[in-house]
């Protein structure tokens, strides 16, 4: 608009965005006590001395939350440390009964690693480590500055708590969302946690700077936290980015510091928090021995692992025929891709299958608010229907139907059926007589028709059809037309 | 009242006595030196008559006996007892009762012994001296003048006071061999791993060990036998098979080489001579038995207090920051948040001396400092070590002074910490190694008891209780006098 623009408005500049993610690790039991893990349960009843912190009480490390964070470290290529140990992070907060977090410090258990977006960029890991989870805080008043009293629920704290720290190499809030998405992914399949950010079990604290385009030095960056959606993540970034341009470009400095996403507002505000100024004192924590995992244990994990979901996708094109993006879209969760498998080594069509798994069933599932998890739909069941389909046996109407019912109530495909009477009809004899009933009913339509009006015969073939309820072959029956009309 | 606890125990078995009436003498006794020596923080009459009752049906019915069936013991205030108020010696603590019992409060209730109280003892076992209560000092029967030691003080007054046979106590940088010298006892300051830590109140956690106070090495063996061992909820114990530590009781020394250490011959020469005078004989008895008297050397023992101060107060910074008021104990509230609660309950909560290592602690693990202080003192506490490990390559045990002094007068020490923090010269390098040492009466002076520390390869226990009762049983001084507050106790109604 202007010609006077300043020359600092001709910079682009790009995100520098690192993520940490924390994910809780669904073992049976907490990190460090019996008690059990699970969400949702009445507030202080999964509660012992020693995650209450009680005077006296000391922790004993959950060796299924060291094997988890390991295969998730394998599954992403990390370095497993030989030796590891776990720290005292030391600060006062009432949601942690001992005034320290039991975390790790200078010798997570993993380090290195990547994880691979579909776009085949690869965002490195800089670290994985283990740590105990804190208990909630809720607030009366909503916020504790503005509540007359605060309860605290202990059920979370002591449950083992992943922490999944990134390279500072995202590049956008959409690269950032693929990148939750990815891990998310092999989380599942390596079934660790159960990955359900609105229950907190994924949580995700951004830091976020900018820089001019083509710079190679880091800019200031903010720390943006509260995000509870992968949406929230992609807002919260698009925000936090476009705010940081824009103070640059007003000349201002970008200052260090944590920002809190706010989801109604659509913005983020400034903690004002003296984050920088807490010093966490670690050390050792002389209640835990330090950790040795032995090679012989990493190969054993190794060994268990199942397939990850990118090895699978290349599987999925190369040995089923499908389209990348098919096979994205069917290796996107460990039942999906089970379910396809076996539906496709039962009916021996990988197309069909993939086309009906991404069509009618996705469709009649999301009409029953159901997954292919929660739906009673089994692999054997929808092979047999899809091979109805390419008999004959029904029609392809016919067979969304049956679609449906399986999607809504299981069963068998041939029960349903018979006992709806979808079965195609190919009997000559019963058609000609359906046929016969229409030719007379429409007298005129088949004068028309006589007389060249080619269009005739499709009214004709609709009538018939609908008069045998679809069950008639429509191939049939418009050779039958065909036959009697000329 | 008591004899030892094993001549308790046979008497109850042959239903000379009951385990009740045990029981009874013991808490009548308690009760008739409490206003003298305020050993006690709380007596616990009901749990231990009910104990007590269950025992004499075992005995009734012809059931197995507990090795320790009917003894009457008292435990230092910082093990949980299931239901029971347990406060460390704070005033932080002083409404806890704690939700669950200590795995070696456990083993003593399996073994048959009676808990009959809780003993004093300095604020979350800080303090050499029992001063540090928050529940006032407690005092020394051979000096009522003189303070018991500490921080284990209760358990060694109350021992040393023949009330019970058996107490237990907690060691972290001297604190059961400094009162069991002081109370003419025996101190037992076992292997660090070696008994487990769970439900016992953590100051040090790399440091701390529960061990027994006993009237004599048998007793203390005996107790020991039952309260060591790996326990799945402690992480640090170790899974080593315990022996039964009786067994490897001795009466003489042939063949053992006794290390005589030459830095605190050194030290106790410069302090005072009379108590240069009781060790040197003390080494002499030991040769008698038969031992062969080696040097050896703890060229960074002079380092261990500086260490020490660096250690436990980083670990007891953390480890008592706990106490906040929200959750348990004590609270006083803030100005409608959570932080000003905090700061107010912490400041009211807790003494002067348990502040004082938070603030070092603190200190010592913070930005910029936990290189130059809270990781050298681990190298150096790594030197220590090695010092231990090359002393026994030349020894099989250690003998050397458990204190400077006998028991001062109370009040003597409290305005100067540092004074306070020497008492536990000679007993902080084996707490730092981890190795197991043992205090045992070995004479008087200015007639008041002193004990001779003997210390072993760490679990060695056997090793080091075999010398000690060879040394006990060949020149019996806890049993050559008997203490003030025995004398002046007729109303204590002490039967034996």
């Amino acid at each position: 608009m202007s010609q006077q623009t300043p020359v600092q408005d001709s910079t682009r500049y790009e995100a520098v965005i690192g993520l940490e993610v924390h994910v809780e690790l669904s073992t049976h039991s907490k990190m460090f006590c019996g008690c059990r893990n699970v969400f949702g349960a009445e507030p202080n009843t999964l509660v012992c001395p020693i995650c209450l912190g009680m005077p006296g009480s000391l922790p004993v490390i959950n060796r299924r939350a060291i094997e988890f964070l390991c295969k998730v470290g394998l599954a992403l290529g990390c370095t497993i440390a030989a030796h590891s140990k776990f720290d005292r992070k030391n600060y006062f907060y009432p949601d942690m009964p001992k005034n320290y977090q039991i975390s790790q410090y200078d010798m997570p258990l993993t380090t290195g690693g990547s994880v691979q977006l579909p776009s085949q960029k690869i965002v490195r890991l800089n670290r994985i480590h283990l740590e105990e989870d804190t208990g909630k805080n809720i607030h009366a008043g909503g916020h504790m500055a503005t509540s007359d009293y605060t309860l605290i629920d202990y059920n979370r704290a002591g449950v083992p708590l992943m922490e999944i720290v990134s390279e500072p190499e995202i590049a956008s809030p959409e690269e950032a969302e693929e990148y939750l998405v990815q891990l998310k992914t092999v989380l599942l399949y390596l079934g660790v946690s159960d990955v359900k950010m609105h229950e907190g079990s994924l949580r995700c604290d951004a830091n976020v700077s900018i820089r001019p385009v083509g710079s190679t030095t880091l800019g200031t960056k903010a720390e943006v936290k509260n995000m509870n959606s992968f949406r929230s993540v992609v807002r919260a970034l698009q925000y936090e980015i476009q705010r940081q341009e824009e103070a640059v470009r007003k000349g201002e400095r970008i200052v260090q510091e944590t920002r809190n996403w706010d989801e109604t507002r659509g913005l983020t505000y400034s903690t004002r928090s003296k984050e920088q100024a807490h010093d966490y004192r670690y050390f050792p924590d002389p209640d835990l021995v330090p950790l040795t995992i032995e090679q012989g244990m990493i190969e054993r994990w190794r060994s268990e692992m199942p397939e990850m979901p990118l090895t699978k996708r290349q599987r999925f094109v190369s040995a089923y025929g499908l389209a990348d993006y098919e096979a994205g879209l069917l290796t996107s969760d460990r039942v999906t891709a089970d379910f396809y498998e076996a539906a496709t080594a039962e009916s021996k069509e990988p197309k069909l299958v993939a086309n009906w798994m991404l069509g009618d069933v996705r469709k009649f599932l999301e009409k029953h608010g159901l997954t292919l998890a929660t739906s009673l739909i089994r692999p054997q069941p929808l092979a047999a229907l899809i091979k109805s389909v390419t008999s004959g046996n029904i029609s392809g109407k016919a067979a969304k139907e049956v679609c449906d019912i399986l999607v809504a109530e299981g069963g068998d495909p041939q029960n349903i059926i018979e006992k709806r009477g979808l079965a195609q009809v190919s009997d000559e004899a019963a058609i000609k007589q359906v046929v016969d009933e229409v030719l007379a009913q429409n007298q005129d339509t088949v004068a028309s028709y006589k007389a060249g009006k080619v269009k005739a015969l499709e009214f004709l073939v609709g009538q018939v059809m609908k008069a045998s309820r679809g069950k008639a072959k429509i191939e049939v029956v418009r050779a039958m037309l065909l036959e009697r009309l000329g | 009242m008591a004899k030892a606890g094993y001549e308790i125990r046979t008497a109850i078995a042959r239903k000379q006595i009951s385990a009740v009436e045990a029981v009874e003498a013991a808490l009548a006794h308690a009760q008739a030196l409490e206003p003298q020596l305020h050993a006690y923080i709380r007596l616990l009459p009901e749990r231990a008559l009910a104990k007590a009752r269950a025992i004499d049906e075992q005995v009734r019915s012809g059931q197995t006996l507990g090795p320790l069936a009917g003894v009457p013991v008292a435990v230092k205030d910082i093990f949980c007892v299931a239901g029971e108020i347990t406060t460390a010696g704070s005033k932080i603590l002083e409404n806890f009762r704690a939700p669950y019992s200590a795995t070696v409060v456990e083993k003593l209730d399996n073994a048959g012994a009676i808990i009959i109280g809780k003993t004093n003892m300095d604020e979350f076992a800080m303090g050499s001296s029992c001063e540090n209560s928050a529940f006032g000092p407690t005092r020394n029967p051979w000096d009522l003048e003189g303070v018991p030691g500490g921080s284990s003080g209760g358990s060694a007054s109350t021992v040393g006071a023949i009330t019970v046979p058996i107490g237990l106590g907690t060691d972290t940088g001297g604190s059961i061999r400094e009162p069991a010298s002081f109370c003419n006892i025996v101190g037992v300051k076992p292997t660090y791993g070696r008994v487990s830590r769970y439900g016992m109140i953590a100051f040090a956690s790399s440091l701390d060990q529960a061990g027994p106070m006993a009237g004599d090495v048998l007793d203390a063996a005996q107790t020991l036998s039952v309260i060591a061992g790996h326990d799945p909820m402690d992480s640090t114990s170790v899974d080593i098979p315990v022996p039964d530590y009786t067994a490897a009781l001795r009466t003489d020394l042939q063949g053992v080489r006794v290390g005589i250490v030459s830095e605190f011959e050194t030290e106790i020469g410069k302090s005072d001579p009379a108590m240069a005078a009781l060790y040197k004989a003390a080494y002499e008895d030991l040769q008698r038995l038969g031992a062969r008297l080696v040097d050896v050397r703890l060229p960074h023992a002079r380092y261990g207090l500086a260490t020490y101060y660096l250690i436990a107060p980083a670990e007891c910074s953390s480890n008592l920051a706990r106490y906040d008021g929200a959750r348990y104990g004590r609270r006083v509230d803030g100005d409608g948040d959570v932080f000003t609660m905090f700061e107010r309950t912490r400041a009211a909560g807790f003494g002067d001396e348990v502040k004082r290592r938070i603030i070092l602690g603190t200190y010592a693990l913070s930005a910029g400092y936990y290189d130059a202080y809270y990781v050298r003192a681990q190298k150096i506490r790594t030197l220590i070590k090695q010092d231990f490990d090359a002393a026994f390559e030349l020894c099989d045990v250690i003998a050397c002074p458990s204190v400077s002094t006998p028991a001062f007068e109370l009040g003597a020490k409290t305005q100067d910490p540092v004074a306070m923090y020497l008492m536990d010269y000679f007993t902080i390098p084996m707490s730092l190694a981890g190795v197991p040492a043992l205090s045992v009466p070995a004479g008087y002076v200015n007639d008041l008891p002193v004990g001779l520390q003997i210390v072993a390869r760490a679990f060695e226990e056997a090793t080091m209780l075999g010398v000690a009762h060879a040394y006990e049983r060949a020149t019996h001084h806890a049993q050559a006098r008997k203490p003030q507050v025995a004398l002046s106790s007729s109303a204590a109604g002490s039967g034996s």
